[in-house]
C-alpha cells in the first residue's frame, strides 16, 4: 500500500477570468484578490487557500475561499468595467482534488503523458494536460503536495482513477 | 509519437493532448471565388511524404492553436509557430533545409 491520501476539497471558490493579461487594471485586481503576486506563464502562485493559476495566454483561476466569490465577482466587475473581459464563477463546475505523501510524482506519472519530473513540476508551476481520459490542471502548493482541477462532472471518474493510481504505489519512475 | 512544444504556453505537449486540425496555410476561398480555387480550398491537400505543415489545437492545455512543421515519414518534428502567420517563419523553413535538403511543400523550399 501507498502512503497517499487524496482528498476532495468542497470549500474553495473559484472565478475564472478571460481577458488581456498583460493589462495592469487585471493584474492589479487579481493580486488585490489573492493577495501575492501575478504568476508569469506556466506559473501559480499560491499561498493558503488563495491563489492565482495561469490557464492559458489569456485566462487565469482565481482561488479563493467560497464566501468570497460574490464580493470578488463585484470588485473584478468594476475593476474592469470598460475593458473586455469575462469572470465567472466555476466553483460549482470543478472539483478540487488535493494529493498528500509519498510517490506523488509516480501516481500521476500513470495517468499523465505530462513530464512531472523536478525539473519542469514543482511548486510553482501549473501543468494542463490529461489525467487518462479527461482535462485537469495540476500544481504543487508545497513539496510532497499536488492539487489539481478537473470538471465537476467527471470528479468521480477522477477519484477513482487517483485511488487505483495510488494502489500500485510508486513504481520507481521518478525519486521519491 | 509526437511531442510539440506549444508556442502559445510553452509546454512540451505530447500527441494525445493536442488535436489535429489538418493541413496549415490553407487560404480561405468564398462565394466570389472561382469554381478550382473553392474546390482546391475545399479538397485540395498535399499529403507528403517528408516535410508536412500541420494545425494542431492544444486541446487539453491552454486550448490555442498552433501550426507545427515535421516529418511525415519519421515523424521528426522541426518546431512550431503560432497560428496567426500567413508563411512559416525563415528559421524554421532554414532548419528543415539543413535537415531534409532538397525538400518542397506548395511553394516553399
Amino acid at each position: 500500500m501507498s502512503e497517499l491520501t487524496v482528498t476532495r476539497l468542497t470549500d474553495r471558490g473559484m472565478i475564472s477570468l478571460r481577458g488581456d493579461l498583460s493589462d495592469d487594471a487585471l493584474r492589479s485586481a487579481c493580486t488585490g484578490l489573492s493577495g501575492g503576486d501575478f504568476p508569469e506563464a506556466g506559473h501559480a502562485i499560491v499561498s493558503g487557500d488563495k491563489g492565482l493559476l495561469w490557464m492559458s495566454p489569456d485566462e487565469v483561476l482565481i482561488l479563493l475561499p467560497q464566501e468570497e466569490v460574490g464580493q470578488a465577482l463585484e470588485t473584478l466587475g468594476s475593476a474592469l468595467a470598460g475593458s473586455h473581459h469575462l469572470a465567472v464563477d466555476v466553483s460549482d463546475a470543478r472539483a478540487l482534488f488535493r494529493l498528500e505523501g509519498s510517490g506523488l510524482r509516480d501516481t500521476l506519472q500513470k495517468l499523465t503523458p505530462a513530464d512531472l519530473s523536478p525539473a519542469t513540476f514543482g511548486p510553482g508551476r501549473i501543468r494542463r494536460t490529461r489525467l487518462a481520459q479527461v482535462a485537469a490542471a495540476l500544481w504543487m502548493p508545497g513539496e510532497g503536495q499536488v492539487d489539481l482541477v478537473c470538471f465537476r462532472s467527471v470528479a468521480d471518474y477522477v477519484q477513482r482513477l487517483l485511488e487505483v493510481a495510488a494502489e500500485g504505489g510508486p513504481v520507481g519512475f521518478h525519486p521519491a | 509519437m509526437l511531442i510539440f512544444t506549444c508556442p502559445c504556453c510553452g509546454e512540451r505537449a505530447d500527441e494525445t493532448e493536442l488535436s489535429p486540425g489538418g493541413e496549415a496555410h490553407i487560404e480561405r476561398q468564398s462565394v466570389e471565388s472561382s469554381d478550382e480555387a473553392f474546390e482546391g480550398y475545399l479538397f485540395i491537400r498535399e499529403n507528403p511524404r517528408g516535410v508536412h505543415f500541420e494545425r494542431w489545437r492544444h486541446a487539453y492545455g491552454c486550448g490555442k492553436w498552433f501550426n507545427a512543421a515535421r516529418c511525415t515519414v519519421t515523424l521528426e518534428v522541426f518546431g512550431t509557430y503560432p497560428a496567426q502567420t500567413m508563411r512559416p517563419p525563415q528559421d524554421l523553413l532554414d532548419h528543415i533545409s539543413q535537415r531534409r535538403p532538397g525538400w518542397t511543400w506548395r511553394d516553399l523550399a
